[in-house]
């Protein structure tokens, strides 16, 4: 068996070799991106993969302008292990910058060779040579040939060396501009088969698990979970039981036997449970007293003593669920020696790490393919699943099996986001600005992700009678982000600033990965805090913030969203509020501010919301704004409906009755107002704007209630509560 | 075993099956069908919306039975001879999805709706689209769409 290195959270390019564009720096030769070998077709390879967000459409953009090719003559390849880039995960919204980047300077040392190729031939100067559909021309307009023709012959296989600097924004044609046709979803309009779920192999098996009711749960009869009256029959109906410790699966040539089975079991296993988790009425309080250790994030000037405090204040999030509309889903084959895996999981190369470590198998042994599933917003229950099936085929050498997952268990068994507390301090000196700030927080980890760790992350390993516990989740270092620290540390430029954070080192309930990490709750907590600080001091929160702010971006985003709002400047209506918010990304990446109107009736309605981002070069246009516009619509979900529900020994949030998020009759009229920077680098879009909307929503319904609501979700009932509590 | 005959997309099926079987489960087994997908199984967010007689019914908790003699349209039976209906262009068009998982079911419902009331208002297909939930947040590009598609359609 192969040792596998834990992986880390960025790319190590401290490793001695030279600095490369993006991940090109672990992935060092051209023919690992681009293959010409198709006439009229650049076959374009990434590692990053497609989760809704659009990324195969943005890095074909990124390689038909570098090389200009047309669009129909890119075809995107995603990842697999038998060929392309190993990229690790697609998160963290930095693809367009790490795998872009990559692409961009290898279209550009490509289109180099091809050029100079063509200048030889035909005898003529580099610099009179015109391509266009990857058609190349000379200076009287005479036809040359194509890519495949000049490059014919010519060894891709080579290391990039950095020949050519990639065009400049001015020569770029699609970056930034209108509407570029999705890749991937007219086949899903169209009802073509090209979702994981959809992928059926021949002689394949149903796979099910039956999964524990609670993280704690034992067998109550470990000897024979699944009593001989239940196995006995299933033998001639050629359905099949797996049983290793708490795992417990089955499979059956078809699903519905597969299903009648699960739920056989589900009535024939006998668990015994404990009262593992947090009260959750009092989270607040198990989050400030569970044992953590403890990081801080920045440590700037005085500590804010007790005695000089203006105003503290607590602000909670509870724990959220992924809830994609998609189920879990995967299938294994095994064939004796080799395993073939087909994934919608975020990190192809982390999960195989993963696997290598729970099977026992060497990297060679396992062959791993990305296929799409339904949106995937972080670490949900997909590379779980996949150890299922891959558990499940092992059992049954030869025949392929698909495992999908339950509603229930994708509410319940997949990692959430970590409940979080932030408490926030601060001291206004007597001309009304911020002289100190103290923010302090508590949290799981935001990251349990396979490959990071010596054990394996995976739900069925760790249920094996061999198996270990899951580790406790962890937190990027900040130089990738953060995790529950991400934006903790404020955009504004206060003297004295300190930021606290607390990891827990108990898990009772799973966390991971959550778009936007620790930022949604800490900029949630930042805003609310600084429009209470405006409030207090009796100062408008538009010109609060700005007198606390310096940087150029930040104050033209916030800037853009105020100015082009066509309802922010006019007269309240009765009821009405208006909040807003902004941040930057992790301090280091794409910048957003949110404007909120609400009505407080009976319900809070959300009436509009006006976002203005700057996410640096804008590659896909639509798509940025897509991004944005999904990103907030979700934001404002978590806001405003969002938390999952347990008692002492289960999550008891099962289905979507438990778990309502966003209809279509609660959508607010929304303004994206995105600021191109041709110049500057491209970040990501998919993450900056959750945090900005809860903020800016908080903040408006104080507008319009003139209370304070300090509990996510903004719900009914925690705006009673709030209403009925001094404040 | 019970013999089902009905007609899908303008086809007669017939089809021995338990009674209790989820149409859905029929679709996407037997019949091999991708445009239904399965969300839930309890007919609560929408993914597998279909038309049963023109109208929009959850097919993960329908059964076999109450489909007898019925006419069902799936995402499949929506365009013709290969082309796509005006939804699906206006669809494809607008770039209204982002993982596209909910599309099939709220195409469905759109579809339906369009039949009924050929120029909808904005509040008219929302809640049209009220059973159905989107995850991505793709909400106001799928109205969008919707709203493309009705006017393409009165225009032809």
């Amino acid at each position: 068996m192969s040792t596998v290195v834990p992986r880390g959270f960025t790319v190590d390019r401290d490793d001695g070799r030279a600095v490369l564009p993006g991940n090109l720096h672990t992935n060092r030769k051209i023919s690992q991106w681009l293959d010409f070998s198709q006439p009229g077709l650049v076959h374009v390879f990434t590692g990053k993969v497609e989760l809704g967000q659009g990324i195969l459409t943005a890095l074909s953009i990124v390689a038909a302008d570098e090389l200009d090719v047309g669009l129909h003559q890119v075809h995107m390849v995603s990842a697999s292990t038998l060929e392309g880039p190993d990229e690790g995960m697609t998160s963290s919204s930095i693809s367009v910058q790490d795998s872009g980047s990559a692409i961009r300077h290898a279209c550009a040392e490509v289109r180099f060779f091809a050029i100079q190729r063509a200048a030889e031939m035909h005898g003529i100067s580099v610099d009179g040579v015109r391509i266009a559909e990857g058609r190349f021309s000379g200076p009287t307009g005479l036809v040359l040939g194509d890519y495949w023709h000049f490059l014919k012959g010519f060894n891709l296989h080579r290391e990039y060396e950095g020949l050519s600097s990639p065009k400049p924004a001015s020569q770029l044609k699609l970056h930034g501009r209108g509407k570029v046709r999705r890749i991937d979803l007219p086949e899903k309009i169209m009802g073509q088969a090209r979702f994981i779920h959809d992928l059926r192999l021949p002689g394949m098996r149903h796979g099910r698990v039956l999964r524990t009711p609670s993280v704690s749960a034992q067998l109550t009869d470990a000897q024979q979970p699944v009593p001989a009256s239940v196995l006995e029959p299933w033998s001639k109906l050629s359905v099949q039981c797996v049983v290793d410790g708490r795992f417990i699966g089955i499979t059956a040539a078809t699903e519905r036997d597969a299903e009648a089975a699960l739920a056989l079991l589900g009535q024939q296993v006998r668990w015994t449970e404990t009262t593992s988790l947090p009260d959750i009425h009092g989270l607040a309080d198990f989050l400030r007293n569970a044992p953590h250790d403890t990081n801080f994030p920045i440590q700037k000037g005085e500590a804010l003593a007790a005695e000089g405090v203006s105003l503290a204040r607590d602000y909670l999030k509870p724990y959220i669920a992924h809830a994609s509309i998609g189920l879990c889903c995967a299938l294994a084959q095994w064939d004796g020696q080799c395993l073939q895996v087909w994934t919608h999981s975020q990190g192809i190369q982390n999960l195989r790490d993963d696997l290598t470590k729970a099977l026992g198998l060497t990297k060679e042994a396992i062959v791993m393919r990305h296929v799409e599933g339904a949106g995937c917003y972080g670490h949900n229950g997909a590379d779980d699943v996949a150890f299922d099936a891959a558990l499940l085929a092992m059992a049954q050498p030869g025949e392929p099996v698909r495992v999908v997952w339950s509603r229930a268990d994708e509410l319940s068994q997949a990692p959430l986001g970590s409940a979080h507390l932030v408490s926030l301090r601060a001291r206004l000196t007597d001309d009304g600005r911020i002289s100190h700030w103290h923010h302090e927080l508590w949290a799981n980890g935001y990251s349990s992700r396979p490959g990071r760790s010596v054990v394996p992350t995976l739900l069925g390993a760790s249920q094996r009678a061999l198996g270990q516990p899951i580790p406790l989740a962890i937190n990027p270092p900040l130089a990738a982000g953060g995790g529950s620290d991400r934006n903790a540390v404020p955009g504004y430029s206060f003297e004295n600033t300190h930021a606290v954070n607390h990891r827990l080192t108990v898990m009772p309930i799973r966390t991971s990965a959550m778009r936007a990490l620790g930022a949604f709750a800490n900029v949630f907590a930042i805003e609310s805090f600084m429009d209470e600080l405006a409030h207090l001091s009796g100062q408008d929160p538009l010109q609060f913030r700005q007198l606390h702010m310096t940087d150029p971006r930040s104050l033209a985003v916030l800037d853009a969203v105020v100015n082009r709002s066509t309802w922010w400047h006019q007269q309240r209506e009765e009821g009405v509020g208006h909040g807003l918010a902004w941040a930057r990304y992790k301090n280091t990446s794409a910048w957003c501010a949110v404007l909120a109107r609400v009505q407080a009736g009976e319900t809070l309605r959300v009436l509009n919301l006006d976002v203005a981002v700057d996410v640096g070069r804008v590659v896909d246009l639509d798509g940025v704004i897509n991004q944005t516009e999904g990103g907030a619509l979700q934001g404002m979900s978590w806001t405003l409906k969002e938390a999952v529900q347990f008692d002492r020994t289960r999550i008891t949030t099962q289905s979507w009755a438990d778990y309502p998020i966003l209809r279509f009759s609660e959508v607010p009229q929304l303004s994206i107002h995105v600021l191109d920077q041709p110049d500057q680098p491209s970040m990501g879009a998919g993450e900056s704007v959750q945090g900005p909307v809860a903020g800016a929503l908080g903040n408006a319904l104080f507008n319009a209630l003139g209370v304070r609501v300090r509990q996510l979700p903004l719900s009914q009932d925690h705006i009673l509560q709030a209403l009925n509590e001094p404040t | 075993m019970q013999a089902f005959m009905f007609t899908l997309n303008s086809k007669p099926i017939a089809m021995d099956l338990p009674e209790k079987t989820a149409l859905l489960s029929m679709l996407r087994n037997e019949l091999g069908l991708s445009g239904p997908k399965l969300g839930c199984g309890e007919g609560e967010c929408g993914a597998c919306m279909v038309l049963v007689n023109g109208k929009p019914q959850t097919s993960c908790n329908l059964p076999l039975w109450a489909v007898q003699g019925q006419e069902v349209t799936t995402l499949e039976g929506l365009g013709q001879d290969g082309r796509p209906h005006a939804l699906q262009q206006a669809f494809i068009d607008e770039n209204a999805g982002q993982c596209g998982y909910c599309l099939s079911g709220i195409l469905i419902s759109a579809s339906a709706l369009l039949r009924q009331n050929p120029l909808p208002t904005r509040a008219q297909i929302c809640q049209a689209l009220d059973t159905h939930l989107c995850r991505c947040g793709a909400h106001e590009r799928i109205i969008r769409a919707v709203q493309r598609a009705a006017k393409t359609e009165g225009l032809s």
